[in-house]
């Protein structure tokens, strides 16, 4: 039965991306046909998904013996290459998160997308962007996991621009892409050494022992960067395209923007696949990081990226007024939070903050979703205000998530989750000291975690607490059922789920829910991150303390309409307004990106195409054509000058010659003959009359030579 | 049939075009369906052969050989293996949609359009198909004539130049190619392109062997383009008529890439060698190609002058796999490891030529299609078209992601085979090549796509730009004509191997041969 199943498990990324084929060769026209097609293709996916994850979640030592099958795809040289599916406890786990997240979103789909004209190639980008998630998450080798995370990027630029009217949505998509594809180019540098190095791109392959072991001896030296090993080098380059796609600083500039989307969209990018991708990547490279010895940079820049990116992008959080804004760079945030935890080795952490946050975020995309459907399209959350009793759903499922998100104790997934990267990066400190990586990401992380709580109190305040602050918000109205199901399902995962990793050690929760059994399933043979009191009190408190102190500002108080918000009146007060305004316009990146590399390039491209057109290559053809014909023109007229003065001289004293010869031939030659010719006729004319042609003339004559003969002969002797 | 079916595929156009001769003027369409009812012959059989060259792609099928000129040792020699088939196929498909979209936008002088047209099918079939340097060059050169018209005289403003410029760049490269040959020919004997190939010509005197390999060399890159011999293509193609773009992009292109595989890598492998690795000239030109190449059509904006860039761009991928696997012939360090990645390279380097012929070929299509329609090819002067034209947008996405390269369609296979063989061999130039994918995402995107089809789209705009031309979507020889591309670009990227397998097998006996 398991085999059976797990042999299955190449269908799962197949329906959604047979439903995009349909959707878009077929059933195009008919909406419900459309979206019938796309939800049960998800929906076969999920089933299928829950299944193969339980069947893996209850095989025994799943890391050991992973499930893994492939069939040779094409060749290369000598070998061939695979294509196939692997199944270990990260897959398992992805499988349990991805499909079920995406279902969710395809369901409310239908009620927000009502009525847009182009509803059915919504269906079908989603379902590409599901089947290109699902391969990723299923692949065997690192080049099907390439070719389905660029598959997503083309989703995400068709989904980011799908109101392709609107210039500001068309430039998110594109600025999307174009970002995202700098990280992916180093991405795709991290494969090709790895498969040179290894001839190989297999997991079972890359990493096993043997190969992991020769990358960690080799080291390589490159210019200006030193000695590496080879092992250090392809994992920072694999890590570009975290990067890229996770929008880690200095790449993150395209998630804000991306908001552009309509919000399955964006519930879609920033939850369940897009930037999990990243991660999910960073989790798969895992045991290719775990050989970088730590003295390398590699774990050092992964770190440092990962922490700075959390508390960066959280202060950018504060600062911002539209709603889902607020929620991208918390997302941005808590994806640092990954990738820092990735960094310092805490791989059953970020694994498992990876799920909780998925199901947390799609949850407030999804709220927020509805809450800008009942408001009409505003996103401001300064004209909101007051929705709590107008949307009952949407409110306590989003504060559910909200609370989840800023890690409210003890009862939601997030705290756990959130909690075990902080006691992680508290354990490693503790072991390697305060001058080190783990010591940073943890005063990062902690930091961050107040921020964190602090504006989701922020947000939920502003949105849903004090009296409606404009007149779309005075007439919100709850949302269509197929938007709050999605909701409710979501919320009930963004509390329970954490229970998957409570620490052993936590009285009673820890025996209570099965012993930390995520870190059993996924962890293998790490060692469990040990429970931290101090860690869990500090972090408790932040998020309380963060929660309270944001309630205090925007909750006990509303905001009315116009109104400054009060932690910028707060700060100018103090001379800090500038900071304030900083953190709203992003720190300035796009700007600054903006005035360098893009004009940058751009004012390459001119150059080069004037060196093409207008100052060197083309007009060097020119002049060689110029100078070619000016050698023509040159010849032509040494031709007309010389040669054929030379020809018409010759030319002349030819017919001199031939006049003279003319003469010759008319005066002598003709003469000559003209004479012979008369005197011949006159000599016969003269002689005619003795051709009388009588027997006896010519008797006489004969008889009279031969007397004049013999005549002469007499007279010589 | 079977043994003279090269013969058949390569004269049959011809044999099309001396009926057509015959045809009176006036009958315009039986003229249009007889020329493409001949191209599918050429066509049917160029796919009997692949199947049959599919079984073992490494050897060298249906051989023909007669003598021609004894006097002089030239032989009528014909051959194929893996890459050729693969060009053969290219070729006759590309034809055939040329004819048949020719047949609904070509009104005037559909006689001697026709006639020229299927000379310069055969022309190209023979260069795929020889194997004897004579009867090479005479095909190559047969190409020439009606190319050089067909830009002349059915093409736009400016066809006179672009003829003249197309017609004496490619002149010089063939009378360096034509040196060389000789060259070779009196230090072997030989003509024959395999026996010449395994005699390694001018082995032993490195000057000499370098003064034939530049001679090729020329004759090649010129007509690949690789830079700095690239400026007659951006102006041939942007004045030919829209099927002269599409073969002279599709087909004729390669017949220079064709010519580095077949003749300069088995003929000189020290000197290309040399020059690909210690003196490392052709992949600097490559990766030039490649980043310029990219560079320039971001800062188009004659959607055809930009698609012809492109060309300049993606053909830099075909020079890189080939330097490099010239440069890995001589770094050999005894394990498989290298010469698996040349192989790579090469393979990534023939399927470029063909996937770039497929995808190319489809744009430029496409941007006669809306040229048809707007009488411009400024992209200022579209913009939201996506809503008016749908199907059209969607055609076109598709064949920009996978000029671009976009996993699952054709073009990403033979760049990430360029990239993988070379990367192992020449890193650097490899990274530097990498920077091409970006900047081809950026020209695809923001030119292509955004200006023509994104935003609001406005009638008054439209009016005043193309003079009140009628906007509608593709017709159905339009969409009759794209359909083949668009499924060969999704089957080969879903698939690679129904092309590379042979590829594969084809350059690793080149390689074994060494």
């Amino acid at each position: 039965m398991q085999e059976v199943l797990f042999s299955l498990t190449w269908l799962i990324p197949l329906f959604p991306l047979l439903a995009f084929f349909a959707i878009i060769l077929f059933t195009g026209r008919s909406r419900h046909l459309s979206h019938g097609v796309a939800i049960g293709a998800i929906a076969l996916s999920w089933a299928l998904g829950w299944a193969v994850a339980f069947c893996a979640f209850c095989t025994p030592y799943l890391e050991e013996n992973v499930i893994h099958w492939a069939i040779p795809w094409f060749p290369t040289g000598t070998t061939t290459f695979p294509i196939g599916i692997y199944v270990d406890p990260l897959t398992a786990v992805a499988l349990f998160m991805v499909p079920f997240v995406c279902l969710m979103i395809f369901v409310y789909s239908v009620g927000y997308m009502h009525g847009d004209p182009r509803y059915t190639r919504f269906f079908a980008y989603i379902s590409l962007f599901a089947a290109g998630m699902l391969g990723l998450v299923v692949s065997e080798n690192l080049l099907t996991l390439f070719i389905s995370w660029e598959v997503m990027g083309l989703c995400s630029y068709l989904l980011i621009g799908f109101w392709y009217e609107k210039e500001s949505a068309y430039r998110a998509g594109l600025k999307a892409f174009i970002v995202t594809k700098i990280g992916d180019a180093f991405f795709l540098l991290g494969i090709l050494y790895l498969y040179s190095q290894t001839g190989s791109l297999s997991y079972g392959v890359i990493f096993s022992e043997r190969v992991l072991h020769t990358l960690a001896e080799h080291t390589v030296t490159l210019p200006l960067l030193g000695t590496w090993t080879v092992a250090s080098l392809i994992a920072l380059l694999i890590f570009g395209g975290t990067v890229g796609k996770s929008a880690q600083f200095p790449l993150h500039v395209w998630l804000p923007d991306a908001m552009e989307g309509p919000t399955p969209v964006s519930a879609l990018i920033h939850a369940a696949t897009m930037v999990s991708a990243g991660i999910f990547l960073l989790a798969r490279i895992f045991p290719l990081l775990s050989v970088v010895e730590p003295g390398t940079p590699t774990l050092g820049v992964i770190a440092f990226i990962g922490a700075f990116t959390a508390i960066f992008a959280s202060v950018i959080a504060v600062a911002q007024d539209d709603i889902k804004r607020v929620l991208a760079f918390s997302t941005i945030s808590q994806l640092g939070y990954m990738v820092a935890a990735l960094g310092i080795g805490g791989y059953v952490a970020a694994v498992f903050h990876l799920i909780t946050h998925a199901f947390f975020k799609a949850l407030l995309f999804l709220g927020s979703g509805s809450v800008i459907i009942g408001c009409h399209h505003e996103m401001n959350m300064k004209a909101m205000g007051g929705l709590r009793h107008k949307m009952p759903i949407t409110f306590w499922t989003f504060v559910t998530g909200g609370l989840a998100l800023s890690g409210f104790p003890l009862m939601t997934s997030g705290f756990w989750s959130k909690d075990e990267i902080l006691a992680h990066a508290w354990h490693e400190f503790t072991r390697q000291g305060i001058v080190s990586w783990p010591f940073f990401v943890w005063l990062m992380l902690t930091l961050a975690a107040g921020l964190t709580a602090f504006y989701t109190a922020r947000q939920i305040c502003l949105t849903f607490l004090g009296q409606p602050r404009s007149h779309q918000a005075e007439h919100a109205h709850e949302s269509p059922w197929t938007m709050t199901i999605p909701l409710v399902m979501l919320a009930f995962f963004a509390i329970f789920l954490g229970f998957a990793g409570v620490p052993e050690e936590f009285p009673l929760l820890g025996s209570l829910f099965g012993h930390n059994w995520l870190h059993h399933f996924a962890g293998g043979e790490l060692p469990a991150t040990p429970l931290s009191w101090p860690v869990m009190g500090l972090s408790s408190a932040l998020a309380l303390g963060g929660l309270g102190l944001g309630w205090l500002v925007y909750g006990r108080k509303p905001l009315l309409a116009g109104q400054m918000d009060p932690l910028e009146r707060a700060m100018r007060q103090r001379g800090l307004g500038w900071l304030y305004q900083a953190a709203r316009r992003r720190f300035y990146f796009d700007e600054l990106y903006q005035v360098t590399i893009v004009r940058f390039v751009i004012q390459l491209s001119r150059m080069c195409y004037h060196f093409d057109k207008h100052w060197v290559a083309a007009p060097l053809v020119n002049l060689v054509g110029r100078v070619t014909r000016l050698a023509a023109d040159v010849s032509a007229a040494f031709d007309r000058v010389v040669i054929d003065g030379l020809v018409n001289l010759s030319g002349r004293a030819g017919i001199a010659l031939s006049t003279l010869s003319r003469w010759t031939d008319d005066v002598i030659v003709d003469g000559v003959v003209n004479g012979l010719g008369r005197a011949t006729g006159a000599l016969g004319r003269a002689l005619r009359p003795i051709q009388t042609g009588k027997v006896q003339n010519y008797l006489l004559v004969a008889m009279m030579t031969i007397m004049a003969l013999a005549g002469l002969y007499i007279f010589y002797h | 049939m079977g043994t003279n079916v090269l013969s058949i595929i390569t004269f049959a156009p011809l044999l099309g075009a001396l009926i057509i001769l015959f045809i009176p003027r006036e009958k315009e369409n039986w003229i249009r369906w007889w020329a493409i009812a001949i191209s599918l012959v050429p066509l049917g059989l160029a796919f009997f052969v692949y199947s049959q060259v599919r079984n073992a792609p490494g050897q060298m099928w249906f051989q023909e050989t007669y003598e021609w000129v004894p006097a002089i040792s030239v032989y009528y020699r014909l051959g194929v293996d893996g890459i050729s088939v693969v060009m053969l196929v290219l070729t006759a498909l590309l034809s055939t949609l040329s004819y048949f979209y020719s047949a609904f936008t070509i009104k005037e002088r559909v006689k001697e359009y026709y006639f020229l047209f299927l000379l310069l099918e055969t022309g190209m079939f023979g260069v795929f198909v020889s194997l004897d340097l004579i009867l090479f060059y005479v095909f190559w050169e047969i190409g020439l004539v009606p190319m050089y018209l067909l830009i002349g005289v059915w093409g736009g403003e400016r066809r006179i130049y672009a003829a003249i410029k197309f017609f004496l760049y490619t002149l010089v490269g063939s009378v360096a190619l034509l040196l060389a040959i000789l060259g070779v020919h009196f230090q072997t004997g030989t003509f024959s392109i395999l026996e010449a190939g395994a005699a390694h010509p001018f082995a032993d005197n490195f000057s000499l062997a370098a003064l034939a390999f530049w001679g090729f060399f020329l004759g090649f890159a010129i007509k690949v383009p690789s830079f700095p011999f690239h400026t007659w293509l951006p102006d041939a193609h942007t004045e030919a008529p829209t099927a002269g773009s599409v073969v002279l992009a599709g087909v004729l292109l390669k017949l220079g890439a064709y010519g580095f595989i077949r003749i300069v890598l088995p003929f000189f492998p020290q000197v290309f060698s040399f020059y690909a690795n210690n003196v490392p000239i052709i992949p600097i030109l490559a990766v030039i190609s490649i980043v310029y190449g990219a560079l320039v059509c971001m800062a188009q904006w004659d959607l055809k002058r930009l698609i012809a860039y492109s060309s300049v761009s993606h053909m830099g991928y075909v020079m890189l796999g080939v330097s490099a696997a010239a440069a890995s012939l001589t770094l050999g360090d005894g394990n498989g490891a290298l010469n698996t990645s040349a192989i790579m390279a090469l393979n990534g380097a023939a399927l470029q030529m063909f996937t770039h012929g497929i995808i190319t070929g489809g744009l430029f299509f496409l941007v006669g299609i809306i040229y048809e329609r707007a009488h411009t090819r400024d992209l200022r002067a579209f913009g939201g078209l996506a809503s008016k034209v749908p199907y059209y947008y969607g055609i076109m996405m598709v064949t920009g992601f996978a000029s671009w390269g976009l996993p699952g369609l054709a073009g990403f296979w033979s760049e990430f085979f360029v990239f993988r063989g070379a990367f192992r061999i020449i890193p650097i130039f490899t990274c530097i090549g990498i920077m091409g994918v970006v900047l081809t995402a950026a020209y695809i995107l923001w030119k292509i796509v955004q200006h023509m089809f994104l935003g609001e789209f406005s009638q008054a705009k439209w009016d005043e730009q193309t003079h009140h031309s009628s906007l509608f979507d593709m017709t159905w020889w339009e969409k009759g004509t794209m359909w083949p591309l668009v499924v060969i670009m999704v089957l080969v990227g879903l698939y690679p191997s129904i092309i590379v397998a042979l590829l594969n097998g084809a350059m690793t006996a080149l390689l074994e041969s060494f």
